[in-house]
């Protein structure tokens, strides 16, 4: 039996997830929980969030996150796939910044807008 | 004389906003300090925003996006780089910008969501030299989020708040090392969900009812010493800690910015630090409203978008029906248990369906009951299986309820235990 | 070769160059760190005494009358901020009446103006908080309180304008004897000087020895401060000090010029010359003691500690004499040393003098200064300004309504600050209630772009001191 924090939502339910019975879960206010707690223990997956370097827009930053939770032990690779990134103003939210993230089939996806705007005053 | 003037574009103003657009005000401005609108949320490009107002979890850029987009569909006038330099009772706004220079806009309501600002080491008298290289969390993550700086290698968190706990995550992203997040509460000030995945995850310790007694480095920080607490909080001589750090990171409270609230004569109150406001968010002066975290410290932005959304409906009646009743106010008061609630009045209680309450317990509870009363009679009960003071509750009056209450004043409190 | 050199740019030697600058003589300064008036004169009560505290017939005494006399006249030519508020020295019970006289009487035998004692109830009026004890008070109309760090710069601004040389990092790390007076080897190469003064504050007795037997000596003595927000700033309306001890002044809780609380100092003797950390002992020493002056200061409203260091001496007055022909010591110089600092100069010049020094008036002298205030014009101001330069429409530093127009006048003043400290102590930025939380990240940009410089090189405040590491990285793995 092991006692877990749900991080799905920000409740942060306290899990009990039984390795020996399938990983039943108890504690969980909602299906989401349940799923949580099965995946923690066999397969954890994290939505990561960075930025890259972006040009010719109003910050020298641009947020992204993966398009979907990736496998936690990938997790610093990811965010090491991101370095060389150089986006160029225009950029829309949900524009693929990175493909198939270490090959977890998320993308790295741009969370905002940016118009292309000239250097700043 | 514009309709209405929203000081602030962050959630809370494009929220209001949009809600008093909505509502038929039409001649409306946004003022907004920054470059662009967003507030707050253009630096937290974690997610975990948007939960319950848009039933998916979205980062703050995004977040502040959806609001953005909904804004461009409104006539809504946005100011930017502007900043509001003061505010009287009448309702006259006094801003300045390069692009216009100084000018007095008057209005017939006004919206306050200026947000709130970050406790600094002086107010806890940190000791120590005073090195570069102590950061407040969000100077910090502006510095990472927004222009992609790196500032430090070996960091030391004071504050387990959310903002602390995010920043141990972020800085462990790009390549720093936290050496540990320190908190003088016995608990965590912040979401347990944040425990998980911002310090568990990376294996970050969490010292608990400790905290910094002590600072070195002459000209970059070097060293930082932790103590164990009392139950005072008073540091335990012996308990001492040395970590070799070049930098802390402070996230040590929030305060709400209030200073033009106080210029307009709006009352204040002591335990929020923000204007007491009553049901429709409108504060001591009629025809002004406040939202989100200038009337008190939000967790979830979604709360302050529902807030912000009641107080913009509110504006619009305002505007369409004139100055508000007179009549006596229901006061609420906080009585153990429970440190504040927002709203501090309700006025017009028959109004609504229901009234939101929203309180913050002022000790970690286990299962709870919270109970209203008037006088020694308990007029409603809510069980709660956990209170911190970490996590804002809400709970819903009914509005018939209210109504029978006349004036006088409500008592919310906190009992441990179940019944 | 120079006519002088002084080594240190505090107020002392601040004031000393600002005395200089009006003749025609090729002076220099030397001052160590990277910015001038960064070490005691930024961190000290800020207040002009009326001079009834140092003991009657010491140079401390008529140069602290003399100096407090010049002061106000001073600060308006150089456009710094400096209030009249009068001062109150408590007798917290009845036993502390008769010092309290004795001090009364010592004003009036060194020339204060206006002094008289008060009753309990009467500096009660004047005062309603302070505490219920009070058996009465010396009250001197003449104190006032300055920005002491806009003091000193504004003093050796003026002399640069005026022709005088500054060398910052420009530590002096020895002095030698030549034919027509002095070389001193600094940190930024020689220099040669017919007169030297010794401005160097806790270094003064150091830079004594280099030219001299020693003589006297220097222990810093340590002095811890809180800094009030705005909203504590009408808590009293004077400076309160409480009777006087042997370490000095003691406790005092006072407005700022700048509408803040100040209230501090302990009295500390530390070995290390460079320590200016806050202690709990310390601060905790501070607190305690002024709410028996005060007991209704909201400590919760704390926005910042600071420390100074008092260049305390072996000497009961002000060390100031030749330590040899053409050598000037005006050294020990602890408070009233912010007082008396123009007195000290106009002193110093007459000493050199009589050394032979050549005085001969400039023809165009501009002894004052004027600066921009962008939050203290009325609106027809501040669209003038705006419109000759739309900077000053951007406000940076929401706190104190800093102008990015104050903050580029800053950057490129006559002495351009190396530092976000040192644009926070010429425009103001960064001094409010978030103490630089919000602003300082738009600062450091705005220097980085003007200077042209990466903002990794912006330091916080003396050499070293960088804030910035570089661009943010990736990676899972800590740096060494």
């Amino acid at each position: 039996m092991t006692e877990l924090i749900c991080i799905v939502c920000p409740k942060g339910c306290r899990l009990r997830v039984d390795e020996a019975r399938g990983f039943a879960v108890k504690g969980n206010s909602c299906p989401r929980g349940a799923e949580y707690g099965r995946a923690e223990l066999t397969h954890p997956v994290r939505v990561v969030t960075s930025t890259v370097r972006i040009a010719g827009a109003l910050h020298p930053r641009c947020p992204v996150k993966t398009s979907a939770p990736i496998p936690k032990k990938l997790v610093f690779d990811a965010v090491r796939a991101l370095d060389g990134v150089r986006l160029a103003a225009p950029v829309s939210a949900g524009q693929v910044v990175v493909r198939n993230v270490c090959g977890s089939g998320a993308d790295f996806v741009a969370t905002r807008d940016f118009q292309l705007s000239g250097p700043r005053p | 004389m514009l309709d209405l003037i929203v000081i602030g574009g962050g959630p809370a103003g494009l929220a209001a906003a949009c809600s008093a657009w909505e509502g038929g005000a039409k001649d409306i401005v946004i003022v907004e300090r920054d470059k662009e609108l967003g507030g707050i949320l253009n630096q937290c490009i974690h997610s975990g925003f948007g939960l319950h107002y848009f039933g998916e979890e979205l980062t703050g850029p995004e977040y502040a996006g959806r609001f953005i987009r909904m804004l461009n569909d409104t006539g809504v006038r946005v100011e930017l780089d502007t900043m509001v330099l003061d505010i009287t009772e009448k309702k006259e706004v006094h801003l300045v910008s390069a692009a216009k220079g100084y000018r007095v806009l008057r209005a017939k309501a006004v919206i306050l969501a200026m947000g709130c600002r970050e406790r600094a080491r002086g107010a806890i008298s940190i000791p120590g030299s005073r090195p570069a290289g102590i950061f407040t969390a969000g100077a910090a993550q502006r510095y990472v989020n927004i222009e992609g700086h790196k500032v430090g290698s070996r960091i030391l968190i004071l504050g387990s708040g959310d903002i602390g706990l995010i920043m141990a995550r972020r800085m462990t992203l790009e390549g720093a090392k936290v050496l540990a997040c320190v908190e003088v509460m016995p608990y965590s000030g912040g979401l347990a969900r944040n425990i998980v995945q911002c310090l568990q995850d990376f294996g970050i310790p969490l010292y608990l009812s400790h905290t910094i007694v002590d600072i070195k480095g002459r000209a970059r920080v070097e060293q930082a010493t932790v103590a164990r607490v009392d139950a005072e909080r008073r540091p335990i001589p012996g308990t001492e800690r040395v970590f070799d750090c070049d930098t802390v990171l402070l996230s040590v409270g929030l305060i709400p910015e209030n200073e033009l609230s106080r210029k307009a004569g709006i009352e204040i109150d002591r335990r929020t630090s923000g204007p007491v406001v009553d049901e429709n968010m409108e504060t001591s002066v009629p025809g002004i409203f406040a939202c989100g975290n200038v009337v008190h410290v939000h967790d979830l932005v979604d709360f302050v978008t529902a807030e912000s959304r009641r107080a913009g409906a509110a504006a619009a009646a305002y505007l369409a029906r004139g100055e508000k009743p007179e009549g006596g106010a229901l006061e609420l008061k906080n009585g153990d248990g429970v440190a504040y609630t927002v709203p501090q009045k309700i006025r017009r209680p028959g109004a609504k369906k229901s009234v939101d309450v929203f309180f913050r317990a002022s000790r970690v509870c286990g299962k709870s009951t919270v109970a209203v009363r008037r006088g020694d009679a308990v007029l409603a009960k809510f069980r709660r299986d956990r209170l911190a003071p970490g996590e804002m509750e809400r709970i819903a009056l009914p509005g018939a309820l209210l109504e029978a209450c006349g004036s006088g004043s409500l008592t919310v409190s906190v009992e441990e235990g179940s019944e | 070769m120079y006519d002088v050199a002084i080594v240190g740019c505090g107020i002392v030697g601040a004031a000393t160059a600002y005395e200089l600058s009006r003749y025609r003589l090729k002076t220099v300064v030397l001052e160590r760190r990277n910015d001038v008036c960064d070490a005691a004169t930024k961190a000290n009560s800020a207040i002009i005494h009326a001079g009834y505290d140092p003991a009657p017939g010491t140079l401390m005494a008529k140069l602290n009358v003399r100096g407090a006399g010049m002061a106000r006249e001073l600060c308006a030519r150089l456009d710094i901020p400096y209030r009249r508020i009068g001062s109150l020295v408590l007798a917290l019970g009845e036993r502390e009446l008769p010092p309290l006289r004795k001090l009364y009487a010592q004003g009036v035998q060194n020339g204060v103006k206006g002094l008289s004692l008060l009753s309990a109830s009467e500096a009660r009026t004047l005062e309603p908080h302070i505490a219920p004890g009070v058996a009465g008070a010396l009250y001197a109309p003449g104190a006032a309180v300055v920005s002491p760090w806009e003091y000193g710069i504004a003093l050796a601004e003026t002399a640069v304008q005026n022709g005088v040389r500054l060398l910052r990092s420009a530590q002096v790390r020895s002095i030698g004897r030549i034919e027509e007076g002095w070389r001193l080897a600094t940190a930024r190469g020689g220099v040669e000087a017919k007169f030297v003064v010794n401005a160097a504050g806790v270094f003064s007795d150091r830079v004594h020895n280099m030219v001299a037997p020693p003589d006297f000596s220097i222990r810093p003595v340590r002095g811890e401060y809180y800094l009030l927000d705005k909203s504590e700033g009408a808590r009293v309306s004077h400076v309160i000090f409480q009777c006087p001890t042997r370490n000095g002044k003691g406790v005092l809780v006072s407005p700022t010029v700048q509408g803040n609380l100040i209230v501090g100092p302990n009295a500390q003797p530390v070995e290390d010359r460079l320590d200016v950390s806050n202690t709990a002992e310390g601060l905790d020493f501070v607190r305690r003691t002024a709410l028996r002056s005060v007991p209704s200061i909201s400590f919760r409203d704390n926005i910042r500690n600071f420390a100074g260091l008092r260049a305390v001496c072996d000497r009961d007055d002000f060390v100031i004499r030749f330590a040899a022909p053409g050598f000037l010591d005006l050294a020990g110089i602890r408070s009233p040393g912010l007082s008396a600092a123009p007195a000290i100069a106009e002193y110093a010049v007459e000493l050199l003098r009589g050394e032979g020094l050549q005085t001969e008036e400039k023809a165009h002298w501009s002894g004052g200064r004027k600066k921009v205030r962008f939050r203290e014009l009325d609106a027809e101001g501040k669209n003038r300004l705006i419109r000759e330069n739309p900077a000053y429409g951007r406000v940076v530093c929401r706190c104190e309504t800093v102008t990015e127009g104050e903050i580029l006048d800053a950057l490129h003043s006559p002495i351009p600050p190396r530092s976000l400290d040192g644009v926070k102590r010429r425009a103001g930025s960064g001094m409010g209630r978030c103490q630089g939380g919000f602003c300082g990240p738009r600062v450091l940009e705005i220097m980085a772009r003007e200077y042209r410089v990466a903002p990794e090189e912006v330091l916080q405040d003396d050499d070293g001191s960088w804030i910035l590491l570089g661009e943010t990285r990736r990676g899972g793995d800590a740096d060494a």
